[in-house]
């Protein structure tokens, strides 16, 4: 039944998506007025991206800039975050982290899904032999859970930055795959593609013009919450010490040894990129659902 | 039944032999050699002679062919030996048997919370639609399904310390030894993630039993004048409920990967903790052995959910 329920969802969203038709600009405004908080998370989230980008102008002190007169400290007016125990500015490195964090996630987010979307739209439209075999596959990807794989590839590539994008990818993979064959299955089966094969359209062709564009919406849903997992596993990683490899700054490792520290734990480096981390996958999680709410008005209300 | 029974007792195979297949080719294939990783890294400092390698090398059999070393590993596997690890003269396996009851615990502790939380937040909030306490839950339960669960447990922790000068056991007690100290150590990592999970459930019940209430049978149900208390605990809730609950299964994926997180914050000594140290001093045995547990156990659980769905629901046949 799980399935069939993301079939249906996910063919309703299809159908949604050939409607929105427009102009950037009126789609944003129709999406603002029909969703404020919606406006209001992605409001906040380019904010981080500018944040992410604009780092190095924005941020009061370097991120690896230390001061020895200055460790530990808790928030003063001159370091309003605190210092870490190298005397490093708290702020400057939960700002620095953003650029960081959301790098890794969107590259993590990009990579999984591009190949779990020509994956899914290859084994659901080709079926049969292959569509078997790639299901063992995907069988395995998911049995493991997805911060062990993780960490188990991270082992085996050694930590830094693109070796935390790759496991992360990993773990996203199968998830997409199975989304996007469900699609397929039932985007197959429909007139316009049986239509396209009456007049001799090759299956590449049939794939990429026909079927492919029906997964995009379906695929746009889940980007969002997939950023915010992608945020958790990068967060969850450096903390464990197998993520983003010191002295660089990300939202995890900030947070990583903290409590290992010393015996008075200093809440504000646990405080402020954990407030960091939680806002953002926040902002992700409202904006997916009132982005999935516009797309398919039919289940506003229904699902959150 | 029996078919389908069968059909995906068999499906379990090729996943069981996938799953070894992946975590031997990235413990042997990837890194090189083991030895190699084991004396990089943190240790790189150790100087340690080609020699010195070669030996250690042949006192772990890793100068057999790969398939052979694969072969020894799950024949081994088969008869219960976990092999040793690295640093520490002691066998795997008695490291499993002393921490995983740990482990165990807190992973049942967490589902039974993230029932006690989640459904019945999702049940009120369905039942009464668009009230202030609808919108209040369902405010905490985004809230909370954005709050990675190990900050919850940093957070705890740096409360207990700071406030209550309270620090959680960090040495292993049974709850058949000392429960005060067990539960002390197991409750709250249990609750943290119990608080995750239950926020995805009760967000989930009330989709669900919002759904139910527009079907049919409950029109008739109110139609025939049955008592609106009837028709949501006999009709709605029974049929509503007992997917999310069997679904619930299904999210122990992110709560063993969260658990070792949450472990390692709260410093329980549990299989997580275990599996990280491991990693840190690159002991491969250990992180081998281990991974396979958590994969293993989430398999045959997901095995469970799926036998109990196909019971419970006569139309799921694949």
């Amino acid at each position: 039944m799980r399935e069939i329920d993301g079939d249906q969802e996910a063919a309703a969203l299809a159908v949604a998506s050939r409607r929105a038709r427009g102009g950037l600009t009126s789609i944003a405004r129709q999406f603002a007025v029909g969703s404020p908080v919606g406006a209001v998370s992605a409001a906040f989230l380019i904010g981080l991206v500018v944040l992410g980008v604009f780092a190095n102008q924005i941020a009061p002190f370097g991120p690896l800039e230390t001061n020895y007169d200055h460790i530990r400290e808790a928030p003063t007016p001159e370091y309003v975050f605190g210092t870490d125990s190298l005397g490093r500015d708290v702020l400057s490195r939960v700002i620095h982290g953003t650029r960081v964090s959301l790098w890794v996630a969107i590259m993590a987010v990009a990579i999984s899904k591009a190949i779990g979307f020509a994956w899914g739209v290859l084994t659901g439209y080709l079926g049969g032999k292959f569509d078997l075999i790639s299901q063992r596959f995907l069988d395995v990807l998911i049995s493991f859970p997805g911060v062990i794989l993780a960490l188990l590839l991270l082992v085996a590539l050694g930590t830094g930055m693109t070796t935390v994008i790759i496991a992360i990818a990993t773990t996203g993979i199968a998830g997409t795959t199975r989304v996007v064959r469900s699609v397929t299955l039932s985007v197959r089966e429909m007139f316009f593609v049986e239509a396209a094969r009456s007049i001799g359209a090759s299956p590449l062709r049939i794939m990429v013009y026909h079927v492919a564009p029906q997964c995009i919406a379906p695929l746009l849903v889940l980007v969002s919450a997939s950023l915010g997992a992608a945020i958790f596993a990068e967060a969850a990683l450096s903390f464990l010490g197998m993520g983003i490899p010191p002295p660089a700054p990300s939202w995890g490792n900030i947070l990583g040894g903290t409590l290992a520290q010393s015996f008075q734990p200093p809440w504000w480096l646990a405080l402020f990129p954990g407030l960091a981390i939680t806002f953002t996958i926040l902002a992700l999680n409202l904006f997916g659902d009132a982005l999935r709410d516009h797309l398919d008005p039919k289940l506003r209300g229904t699902l959150d | 039944m029996q078919t389908y029974t069968i059909r995906r007792l068999l499906l379990i195979v090729p996943t069981i032999l996938g799953v070894t297949l992946l975590i031997f080719a990235a413990m042997r294939i990837l890194p090189g050699d083991p030895v190699e990783a084991m004396f990089s890294g943190e240790l790189g400092s150790l100087t340690v002679s080609d020699e010195e390698k070669r030996l250690v090398r042949e006192s772990l059999g890793l100068h057999r062919p790969l398939a052979v070393q694969y072969a020894s590993w799950i024949v081994d596997i088969l008869k219960g030996d976990l092999g040793t690890s690295f640093w520490r003269p002691e066998p795997i396996r008695k490291v499993f048997e002393r921490r995983a009851p740990i482990t165990g615990q807190i992973a049942l502790f967490s589902i039974l919370f993230s029932w006690l939380i989640g459904l019945p937040i999702g049940i009120l909030s369905a039942v009464r639609r668009n009230s202030a306490l609808d919108y209040l839950s369902r405010f905490l339960v985004t809230l909370f399904m954005a709050v990675p669960s190990f900050l919850i447990g940093i957070t705890i922790v740096t409360v207990g310390v700071l406030f209550f000068t309270w620090r959680p056991p960090i040495t292993i007690v049974y709850l058949w030894e000392d429960p005060v100290q067990n539960l002390q150590m197991t409750v709250i990592p249990a609750l943290v993630l119990g608080i995750s999970l239950g926020a995805i459930l009760a967000r989930m019940s009330r989709a669900t039993i919002l759904e139910v209430f527009r079907e049919d049978y409950v029109r008739t149900g109110r139609a025939k004048g049955l008592n609106e208390r009837v028709v949501v605990w006999r009709h709605v809730l029974k049929n509503a409920l007992l997917p999310v609950i069997t679904v619930s299964g299904l999210h122990l994926g992110s709560l063993l990967g969260g658990s070792v997180a949450v472990e390692v914050a709260l410093g329980v000594p549990g299989l997580g903790k275990s599996l990280v140290q491991g990693m840190e001093e690159r002991d491969w045995m250990l992180i081998q052995n281990l991974v396979l547990i958590y994969a293993m156990a989430f398999v045959f659980v997901n095995l469970l959910i799926d036998l109990a769905y196909a019971w419970i629901d006569p139309r799921i046949r694949y």
